[in-house]
């Protein structure tokens, strides 16, 4: 399962990197659609299907807004020109990149070996969760139950992206 | 928004609500199976949202049903908010306690309260997406006349 989900990651980093230097936008936004049908895959081989159900629906309906915007703007990237101001970023930006790899190293190999990992709190959820929660399907248990302030944050967290929509791009209260 | 060609919209016909029934059994069955309120929320969301890009925004008044989707997403999360709520009158007294009966495991019935949330919070998410959806399109309509 390493190799599998190694491979999968291997192509969605790709995939970004091409997003972010393609010539046309179309072929950029369809890039970007390999991280998020790749994420898919991962969570399906990580048995995590309530997450690869959303996660579908959700690149699915972003991909059409994003070739709609694509399409009613214009195709072509804007041409960026280098100057001391972008080289001294990305010299910051590499120094970054090296300095995260470093940290990401150091804590990996404390880490427990992939798939062993368990933490008390996720063993205390999952002896008797059927019966704590009557609920079958454990995800559902933890989100509504024992998580509940978490999901209703994540509510109220659409609720707000709607409204901020709303109030942004209505015309009528403008004049 | 012009709508697809004849094609599309005989399939956006046969599919849509097969994509809307789907979407109600992810919601409802969220405390047996994989899924639950987001994803059949999302699911809903998207059958709507087919049906618009097939059919274009001219055959729909879609004026008054993005109203009708923030109206619905409010209340929806209104009483999501009022049934944890009421976790305060009933057995312990805590915000998010499952008073209800839970019943047997694995029952369509049982499981307490989480069915009702995975329920409203399907219709808020549902809602929520359709809303930022309609909001793109026919503020932008709005703006060319």
């Amino acid at each position: 399962m390493e190799q599998s989900i190694s491979i999968i990651l291997i192509f969605m980093i790709v995939g970004a990197v091409y997003a972010l230097h393609a010539k046309d936008l179309l072929s950029a936004v369809i890039a970007c659609g390999i991280v998020g049908y790749g994420l898919v895959i991962c969570f399906l081989l990580l048995k995590a299907p309530d997450l690869a159900i959303v996660q579908i629906v959700v690149e699915t309906i972003t991909l059409i807004i994003m070739v709609a915007v694509v399409l009613d703007s214009t195709r072509h990237e804007l041409a960026v020109q280098v100057d001391t101001q972008g080289i001294i970023n990305q010299i910051i930006s590499f120094i970054l990149i090296a300095g995260m790899f470093y940290f990401f190293y150091v804590s990996i190999q404390s880490l427990d070996v992939f798939g062993a990992h368990t933490v008390r709190m996720a063993n205390a959820y999952i002896e008797g969760a059927a019966e704590k929660t009557g609920s079958a399907n454990l995800v559902t248990g933890v989100i509504f139950d024992f998580r509940g302030y978490d999901t209703l944050g994540e509510a109220v967290i659409l609720y707000t992206a709607a409204l901020g929509v709303m109030t942004l791009l209505r015309i009528q209260g403008k004049k | 928004m012009e709508g697809m060609s004849i094609i599309v919209k005989k399939v956006t016909q046969l599919l849509c609500g097969i994509i809307f029934l789907y979407g109600i059994y992810i919601i409802s069955h969220g405390h047996l199976t994989p899924g639950g309120g987001f994803a059949g929320g999302a699911i809903i969301a998207g059958s709507f949202i087919l049906l618009i890009l097939a059919f274009g925004s001219d055959a729909l008044n879609l004026k008054k049903e993005v109203i009708e989707s923030s109206i619905t997403e409010s209340i929806a999360i209104l009483i999501v908010i009022l049934i944890a709520l009421a976790g305060f009158f009933f057995g312990i007294k805590v915000f998010f306690a499952n008073y209800l009966p839970r019943g047997i495991v694995g029952e369509l019935i049982s499981a307490g309260a989480i069915p009702l949330y995975n329920i409203f919070i399907g219709l808020e998410v549902a809602s929520a997406i359709l809303t930022i959806f309609l909001a793109l399109v026919i503020f932008k309509e709005e703006s060319q006349t």
